[in-house]
């Protein structure tokens, strides 16, 4: 997995609340394979594109001081919906790597980690004044330090974000996940020794 | 009825611990049974006792084999093609979409996993066959790359939608990392009045929590209302708890649901169902436990309900009218104006004056033998006016359907009687709404493009959708049933 550690880059504003997965990734592109080439025209595809492909003028990305944007801010519930990581997958792959929300949708705040993406939660203020600025000033830059927990919007101010350990420590190092856990092994297998004690029943129905 | 002890003589002891203990939640109970290791900042190993796999779990089973590996626990996990398969009993012509269901039987097969494939009666949607086949127990903790496995939570079950990467985590180690949520109750007391069902308290409660309130959260759902309903009504209150933002929905297991479950398939039986039956007991939450947060809503204040915007807490009383954002302020106003254009509503118009161009009726929401009876009973006796779609939620309840005769009822009204799957709920297999076409829906999503480009969808009961199917526009069903 790809690490995050510091990232100084453009910052799109959405400000429409409950930007669902759907939105993010339209169903019918899921079976399309993620190393195939143009997975970045997935993105928000339906609300990005014209039925004739042509590109949508008012779409925040379409607009020229946020194409080589890498940090979202968004407003309340970013995420919410299917747990398709394919929506992550499509902002990876168009170039963001980085949400700033109130509140993520718990299933894609997951899959961000997953995947290498920072997803920052600040309080709902400190968000609508970091989408202010950009609005203010297009293509304007904030800054991210995950090792201090720091975003800096484009006017120097600073604000302290929350990230657990574990998450923060597998974003750092961009560990593999499934390679951590099969260290694990042992305290695995002692548990399903156990759970075949306490709760036989969970496969006696099992032929 | 609780089945647990009461509360002035129980004393409560932790498993395997015996020391004296403050009193539980549900998800306490479930969640600390089910700790394999403590990781740092409250994460923790968490054990999955149940995986299920549909065709959207295909790329994990890619990656699993060019890893290596295999999968660790075959005969905890079960395969089902659901969001692929045609649902008109063809097969599929688009390559990609054959390529979704062929790839799951071949991994499946490869890996040793039960597979309910698209010729097998008891295929269905992954979380109707899950109960169905007694694979969904009280107390387990189960996982699906799926968001609306909250479902399975009706049983007692710590159940919950998890990403690709995880499916393959889960694949892999039987475990996922995970971080405690907060857990909140929603109470709900009272009766349901007249063409009042467990969709309209859902999507009540959704539009009281909001799509956000639910963040971080597992949801309890408790109450007088809830302990009445049937487990097929629990499936679809828990089903929505994502539409709240939470991951999970609980219903804590009492007669209801053990009647539902002895026999099944997959359940225990004979001693081991004794055991597990006293173990099911003790899963409730104790009296006195704390919970985050808690919620009320009174029965007798929800109306059969229906959606009007684009987020399933747009909902409103059937006998309402669609909301006028100049009322609202700042973003919410923005999100009710871009909302109404998408849906092509004005404020102010009764909901019962929005015409209609389609009906669906399935989902993992509300696809099962009881949705289908209440649908059936509007719908006798009357003709669909526009185009409606039956889609039963697995092979199994679609033949318990036409043992009573529900599909001749529904053919003689002139409602297409399909196989089973996700079909227009999310469209994945080509099976879509037109671009402005609006759709009286039994699903879980209102979202923009959800059912199809361009589809507007307005979420509502089974009977509330046959009502709209028989009427063409939407209706209060209770002016067409006594």
């Amino acid at each position: 997995m790809q690490p995050f550690t510091r990232l100084s880059a453009v910052a799109a504003p959405i400000d429409l609340p409950n930007i669902d997965t759907d939105r993010i990734i339209p169903a019918r592109f899921l079976r399309k394979p993620k190393d195939g080439s143009g997975y970045a025209s997935f993105l928000f595809h339906d609300v990005r594109f014209n039925a004739d492909g042509s590109e949508k003028t008012e779409f925040v990305l379409n607009r020229a001081p946020y194409r080589g944007a890498k940090i979202l801010v968004t407003a309340e519930n970013f995420g919410c919906g299917s747990s398709r990581e394919m929506a992550v997958w499509a902002l990876d792959a168009w170039g963001i790597r980085a949400v700033i929300a109130p509140s993520l949708g718990d299933i894609f705040r997951q899959n961000c980690v997953k995947n290498g993406l920072l997803p920052v939660v600040l309080p709902g203020e400190s968000v609508a004044t970091l989408r202010r600025q950009l609005h203010e000033r297009p293509g304007a830059t904030i800054a991210l330090n995950l090792e201090t927990q720091k975003v800096t919007g484009p006017d120097g101010v600073g604000y302290r974000f929350e990230i657990d350990p574990f998450r923060k420590q597998m974003l750092l190092t961009g560990q593999d996940e499934i390679a951590l856990t099969l260290g694990y092994e042992v305290a695995i297998a002692a548990f399903e020794r156990r759970q075949r004690v306490e709760m036989p029943w969970l496969t006696a129905g099992r032929e | 009825m609780s089945r647990g002890p009461s509360a002035s003589t129980v004393v409560y002891f932790r498993p395997g611990g015996g020391a004296l203990s403050t009193p539980r939640t549900m998800f306490e109970k479930i969640w600390s049974r089910h700790v394999v290791a403590e990781g740092p900042g409250g994460h923790v190993l968490l054990y999955v006792d149940r995986h299920l796999l549909h065709e959207g779990s295909t790329s994990a089973f890619e990656r699993l084999a060019k890893a290596g590996r295999r999968v660790r626990r075959p005969d905890l996990a079960i395969a089902t093609a659901d969001h692929y398969v045609l649902t008109s009993g063809a097969v599929a012509t688009d390559p990609e979409i054959l390529g979704m269901v062929e790839s799951l039987g071949r991994h499946t097969a490869v890996q040793g996993i039960v597979h309910f494939g698209p010729s097998d009666a008891r295929r269905g949607i992954v979380h109707v066959i899950g109960p169905e086949q007694g694979l969904t127990l009280p107390g387990i903790t189960l996982v699906c790359g799926d968001s609306h496995t909250a479902t399975h939570g009706a049983f007692g079950a710590l159940a919950f939608g998890i990403g690709s990467t995880e499916v393959e985590h889960v694949m892999t180690t039987q475990t996922l990392w995970q971080k405690k949520p907060r857990v909140m109750r929603v109470t709900v007391e009272g009766r349901l009045g007249l063409g009042v069902t467990a969709k309209d308290v859902i999507l009540a409660v959704i539009a009281k929590v909001g799509a956000a309130g639910g963040v971080g959260h597992a949801i309890e759902y408790a109450g007088s209302t809830i302990r009445a309903m049937s487990m097929d009504e629990r499936m679809t209150v828990c089903n929505m708890s994502i539409e709240a933002g939470a991951r999970a929905g609980m219903v804590a297991p009492d007669e209801t649901t053990f009647a539902y479950l002895e026999g099944r398939p997959f359940a225990p039986k004979g001693d081991a169902w004794a055991r597990a039956l006293a173990s099911w007991k003790t899963a409730p939450s104790d009296p006195g436990a704390g919970f985050d947060r808690d919620v009320h809503l009174a029965a007798s204040e929800i109306a059969p309900t229906v959606t009007w915007g684009t987020s399933p807490q747009d909902a409103l009383p059937i006998t309402g009218r669609v909301p006028d954002p100049a009322a609202a302020e700042g973003a919410r106003r923005e999100s009710m104006v871009r909302a109404l254009a998408y849906m092509g509503l004005t404020a102010g118009a009764r909901l019962t004056d929005v015409k209609v161009d389609r009906v669906f009726i399935g989902s993992c929401t509300n696809s099962r033998l009881e949705d289908l009876r209440a649908a059936a009973r509007v719908v006798k006796g009357r003709h669909a006016v526009v185009p409606a779609w039956v889609v039963p939620g697995s092979g199994l309840v679609k033949r318990a359907a036409e043992a009573e005769g529900l599909d001749r009822v529904f053919v003689a009204a002139g409602f297409e009687w399909r196989e089973a799957g996700c079909s227009m709920c999310v469209g994945m297999n080509g099976e879509t709404a037109g671009e402005t076409e609006r759709v009286a829906s039994t699903s879980n999503r209102n979202f923009e493009g959800r059912q199809g480009k361009g589809a507007r969808t307005h979420l509502m009961s089974p009977a509330m959708a046959a009502a709209a199917a028989v009427t063409g526009r939407l209706t209060d069903v209770r002016t067409l049933v006594s």
